[in-house]
């Protein structure tokens, strides 16, 4: 029978990866001072995703998940994906509000 | 599974787990919350993308410090529930117990800061057919629905999140929840990390705005 229960157990690893964390989360704050027009969302969106793959790898043991679990998530990313892209494709296209 | 059924009768003392479908099962359940919490933010994105102006000044009314270190005090809270899982596999069954409780203050503190923030808020006049709302432009009225809608659905998750990290520890001081039978706790704690992910788009997309 498969064991999972494969993850490590060294404090030091998770402590890092939660000052990179909080490094980001700073940076995100001092970014969102700055005035970069459209770019503002694009660069938070980029830290905040970056933050995510921090915790879900690390946080949640997907890195050292068997892949399975890695194709699993792919897939319900890529149809979240689908759903924003059509969203957007429905909004560009129509006639702007007022 | 047949086999496996007829080798649990031989043998009473061999106890019959799936620890892989377990955590599969807990996978399936949170990518419904993504769809959830993703079909929000898509409406999020689809009002911000029709009114960005409305967007700006109305995320400017929202208190950055108070956002930044409730997002401090969930990715806290992650590590020690993360750490309770290590220590317990480590057979450190105390200092497990410690660390899930700290994950549950942290959590207490996270809801104690959006209780003062709410406030702030509805004192104001500034809730759904609340007094202020009357003097605010279309965009800007969406944005506060979005805004109670979402972060409280998120607060609420917490609250969850809190009655299983609770149940846990229960479990763990049972002995019900060992080094080496844990899924339940790692379950617990995908659920956790899932609650902090969504809270690390919920902040910059709300906050962070200016």
């Amino acid at each position: 029978m498969e064991n999972t229960h494969s993850h490590s157990t060294n404090y030091n690893i998770y402590i890092l990866v939660w000052l990179g964390l909080v490094a980001l989360t700073t940076l995100t704050v001092a970014v969102a001072g700055l005035d970069l027009a459209y770019l503002t969302v694009v660069v938070a969106l980029v830290i905040a995703t970056t933050k995510s793959l921090f915790v879900a790898n690390y946080f949640m043991h997907v890195k050292s998940d068997s892949r399975v679990f890695k194709v699993f998530i792919l897939v319900c990313l890529v149809i979240f994906l689908t759903m924003i892209i059509l969203t957007f494709f429905d909004l560009i296209f129509r006639s702007p509000v007022k | 599974m047949d086999n496996e059924l007829i080798i649990e009768k031989k043998h009473p003392e061999h106890i019959h787990r799936d620890d892989v479908g377990s955590k599969m099962g807990m996978w399936l359940f949170l990518f419904t919350e993504l769809i959830l919490f993703g079909g929000m933010f898509i409406l999020y994105a689809s009002y911000r993308f029709m009114y960005p102006d409305n967007f700006h000044v109305a995320a400017s009314r929202l208190d950055t410090m108070v956002g930044t270190v409730n997002t401090i005090i969930l990715l806290t809270s992650s590590l020690t529930a993360v750490l309770a899982l290590a220590a317990l596999q480590r057979k450190q069954k105390l200092f497990s117990i410690y660390l899930l409780g700290f994950t549950i203050v942290c959590g207490g503190a996270f809801l104690v800061n959006k209780y003062f923030e709410w406030s702030a808020k509805i004192h104001h006049g500034l809730y759904p057919r609340g007094p202020e709302m009357a003097n605010l432009s279309d965009g800007e009225v969406v944005f506060y629905g979005l805004y109670y809608v979402m972060t409280g659905l998120h607060a609420l998750h917490v609250i969850v999140g809190l009655v299983f990290l609770t149940v846990m520890i229960f479990f763990i001081y049972k002995d019900k929840i060992t080094f080496d039978n844990n899924q339940k706790l790692e379950n617990a704690g995908l659920y956790w990390h899932l609650v902090d992910i969504i809270w690390i788009f919920l902040f910059p997309l709300f906050y962070l705005i200016h």
